[in-house]
């Protein structure tokens, strides 16, 4: 069962993943990676990380998802026309796509402990929330503060991009 | 040696005019007549400590460890305290203080009064450094020390264009002369592997052993020597340095600093006297130099330049006498002429001063009832110049001529000539300078100088006339013993001294110009002309060589090349950069898998 | 039962899948959220070792793992913010987000 809705997440999260970077129209990609994100969020839950799953879905199909709708909106992109398609370079990309896959899958092949399955927990981790936290601000409070003044550094670095473009007007 | 009682005398003399002139220099610049009281403190000090020193036979100062590289190199700052450093100590500190006095009377109202007083303590300060170095190393050191306050001095009045050139000459001057030095010094390090006078001294049979090794390094030595007294062909700093103030003239470039290569050979005597190749040079540049000098001095109308050309005559009395194998008779000269040599400058400067800056003799006269003291003063110096006995000048001159005598027939002639010449040119400076009418306006006003600078006048006046009876110099030096069988050299002195005087009385009595005019004489030898010309010449090929060096070679091969080959690569390597971002993501992927199966999968 | 490589393969295969978008796709804004196709693809595998390396003493998953994991998704919103701003005003200048357009570095 459990093996079932592993392979029905993935396969939702891959057959949207390809879509997204097949798609022409770059709402329907946009759109294509939610879903792609909500199948990742199930994984994510299905290996009791409920936390992280719930914030993946906040955070990228929530924020940035709308951002990128946002700014493909702004823009006023339309599907792309048909471009004269390079094959050779498409071709070719595509071989170091795939040779790269299959050389991560033979390292994972050549891993023991990949296949072994997941121990088993002592209890539910549903109150994980409190786990994280506790952790992030004990082990890791100092790359939290330096996460912080980063998001800072990006929203000021915006706002700068943004704003220089309407001095000029 | 070791008998000797250490003692901090000989520490005093050296540091009370450095403290003088750092104390000038960092806190009283402002006040120009304290910083000249210091100043002359200072120099009080110096000079009753020498004579403190003078008075005890065994002394010595404890050396101070400076340099010392385990076993290759060492160089204290040892203090040598023997009767040749205690009586240059003497002649440095009396006529140091007599000079330093003077000038608080011919520097009162000049601005840069304590900076000059500064650096007058400071050549005090480096002139004692020679003279009481016991090592070639510390002796360079303060020599050079002393080349920069003469440079400062001479430039005092930076202003002029000609005082700042002067100090430039001087200072280039000497950079030929102490290159030579440090050379000398070096091999003579490399020889014997010290550079501390007594340690060389057992070692002299390592030097002895290879005479051309000998010879080059005691030449080099003697160059710096010729730099910095002057001596042909490095002579033509000295006259230009008269663009200093009087007093310097008199202290730096008349009695102490130039005699200071007379002082450093006598020192070294023992590395020099074991080359007698080197000893005939320096014994043939001092003749040559005096001879010249002389010449020239007979066409100089400037007062100072005349006196500055006889300091060099004077000087190649005493490198004569050195080259001469006689330390005795040169140092008897050198004691002799530093007394009448600051009393004619410090004179000269009393009339300079009193004429308002007027330097030309020919624009003087009439000044024995103006000024009878500087008259006087100037009057016994003239004598002594010119060897007239009972002056100090008298005997000290017949020893050299006698030993010339004794040694080279052709050099005693040209001494002989020399000394012709000198009274000739004294004679004429004295004539036209202080006899006949006033030929100028400054020179019918003049009035009779300050106490304070006549006094010194009467003092060195005094020590001019006294200090070459042997009772008087025995206490200081060893004066040479004349032997009976020259008794033929005072007399030919005498009737060469008659010679000249007679002749430039005869011809300069109540004229208003010069009668001769020897442009050959005027231009001196145009031996700044000739090295101009030489410079020119060949730094002009020189400045082309290395232009078509520096431009093909180094600019077109090595710069040219390095910048030539970058810009290639560069250029090759601009069509990697095709400009597409897919194509960067492609290459990039590329590496990814290379680097992937190179370090795990390989 | 799901295995850790079932994971690993699936974190590989998305990874793969952002990595060819990045490599194959001309619009800068497709090319971003390709981007953040990978970086998911870390996530996915960080949380499953975080669950596989199950502490010891108290038969809790590895919460360092969880924390980096929220560390690359703040960074990652922080990125596409920064980098869609950075597209905005490349469009602004050059009225396009095509990258065949933008040849500036080229010689």
């Amino acid at each position: 069962m459990q093996l079932f809705l592993f392979w029905c997440a993935a396969l939702l999260m891959l057959v949207f993943g390809v879509a997204v970077i097949l798609n022409r129209n770059p709402v329907a990609s946009a759109l294509s990676l939610v879903v792609s994100f909500l199948g990742l969020a199930t994984l994510f839950m299905m290996l009791d990380a409920y936390f992280i799953g719930i914030i993946q879905v906040l955070v990228y199909a929530g924020a940035v998802m709308v951002l990128f709708l946002f700014i493909i909106m702004l823009l006023d992109l339309r599907a792309e026309n048909l471009r004269k398609i390079n094959w050779p370079a498409t071709a070719g990309g595509a071989v170091v796509a795939f040779v790269f896959l299959i050389q991560v899958l033979s390292v994972i092949g050549r891993l023991t402990d990949a296949k072994k399955t997941f121990p088993p927990l002592a209890r539910s981790t549903i109150d994980d929330v409190r786990n994280v936290g506790v952790t992030l601000f004990t082990n890791f409070n100092f790359p939290f503060q330096v996460i912080g003044v980063l998001v800072l550094v990006a929203t000021i670095g915006v706002v700068v991009l943004s704003k220089r473009e309407l001095a000029n007007k | 040696m070791n008998s000797a009682t250490n003692s901090a005398l000989p520490w005093f003399i050296l540091l009370a005019p450095l403290a003088s002139a750092a104390i000038i220099t960092l806190f009283t610049r402002r006040w120009k007549n304290l910083s000249g009281s210091i100043s002359v403190a200072a120099v009080g000090v110096t000079f009753v400590c020498s004579c403190l020193i003078f008075g005890k036979i065994d002394i010595s100062a404890a050396p101070l460890n400076w340099l010392d590289v385990a076993g290759i190199f060492k160089a204290p700052i040892g203090l040598t305290i023997d009767p040749l450093s205690k009586m240059m100590l003497l002649i440095v500190s009396g006529v140091g203080s007599l000079i330093h006095i003077y000038s608080l009377g011919y520097m009162r109202d000049d601005d840069g009064k304590a900076r000059y007083f500064a650096a007058l303590s400071l050549f005090m300060f480096a002139m004692f450094g020679i003279v009481l170095a016991n090592n070639f190393v510390m002796l360079f050191i303060f020599w050079e020390l002393v080349g920069f306050t003469s440079y400062v001095l001479i430039g005092h009045w930076f202003t002029r264009d000609a005082a700042a050139e002067a100090a430039k000459k001087a200072f280039l001057t000497n950079r030929i002369g102490d290159f030579g030095f440090m050379l000398g010094i070096l091999m003579i390090w490399t020889a014997t592997g010290s550079i501390i006078f007594d340690d060389i001294l057992p070692k002299m049979s390592i030097l002895t052993s290879n005479a051309a090794f000998l010879t080059v390094a005691a030449l080099l030595i003697f160059c710096g020597a010729a730099g910095k007294s002057a001596q042909f062909p490095l002579h033509v700093w000295l006259p230009d340095a008269m663009e200093g103030p009087t007093p310097v003239s008199a202290l730096i470039h008349a009695a102490t600093m130039v005699a200071a290569g007379v002082y450093m050979l006598a020192r070294v005597a023992f590395i020099i006297q074991a080359s007698p190749a080197a000893l005939n040079v320096i014994a043939w540049i001092g003749a040559i130099t005096a001879l010249m000098a002389a010449l020239i001095a007979t066409q100089q109308d400037d007062i100072k330049r005349i006196l500055a050309y006889s300091t060099l005559s004077q000087l190649g009395y005493m490198f004569t006498a050195i080259g001469l194998t006689s330390n005795e008779a040169a140092l008897f000269h050198l004691f002799t002429h530093a007394f009448f040599k600051a009393l004619l400058f410090l004179g000269a400067g009393s009339v300079i001063i009193m004429l308002h800056h007027e330097q030309n003799i020919w624009k003087m006269g009439g000044l024995t009832k103006r000024l009878p003291i500087t008259f006087f003063t100037f009057a016994v110096g003239a004598c002594a110049l010119i060897g007239l006995p009972p002056f100090s000048g008298f005997f000290s001159k017949d020893a050299i001529l006698a030993l010339a005598f004794e040694h080279n027939m052709s050099i005693f002639a040209m001494a002989l000539f020399t000394a012709v010449l000198t009274a000739f040119y004294v004679t004429r400076l004295v004539v036209v300078a202080f006899f006949g009418k006033p030929r100028g306006e400054s020179a019918r006003t003049a009035e009779e100088a300050p106490r304070v600078m006549t006094a010194p006048l009467i003092m060195l006046a005094i020590l001019s006339f006294i200090a070459g009876f042997g009772f008087f110099a025995q206490n200081f030096l060893l004066v040479p013993h004349e032997k009976e069988t020259v008794l033929l050299v005072p007399m030919l002195a005498l009737v060469a001294l008659a010679l000249g005087a007679l002749t430039a009385f005869y011809l300069y009595r109540n004229r208003e110009f010069d009668p001769i005019d020897v442009d050959l004489l005027r231009q001196k030898f145009y031996v700044d002309e000739f090295y101009g010309w030489l410079i020119r010449a060949t730094q002009e090929r020189l400045a082309r060589v290395a232009a078509f060096i520096d431009h093909w070679i180094i600019n077109g091969g090595f710069v040219g090349g390095v910048s030539a080959s970058a810009r290639g690569l560069g250029s090759l390597l601009r069509y990697v950069q095709i400009g597409n971002l897919q194509a960067y993501a492609f290459l990039f992927g590329l590496g990814i898998v290379a680097i992937i199966y190179y370090a795990v999968l390989r | 039962m799901i295995t850790l490589g079932n994971y690993l393969t699936v974190s590989a295969m998305l990874f793969t899948i952002g990595f060819a978008g990045v490599m194959l796709r001309r619009n800068i804004v497709i090319i971003l959220m390709s981007l953040e196709l990978m970086l998911n693809a870390a996530n996915l595998s960080l949380v499953a070792f975080s669950r596989f390396h199950v502490d010891l003493r108290t038969s809790l998953p590895n919460y360092n793992a969880q924390v980096f994991v929220f560390f690359i998704i703040t960074v990652a919103a922080a990125e596409v913010a920064v980098g869609l701003a950075l597209i905005v005003a490349l469009y602004r200048a050059r009225r396009t987000t095509h990258v065949e357009d933008l040849t500036t570095l080229k010689f």
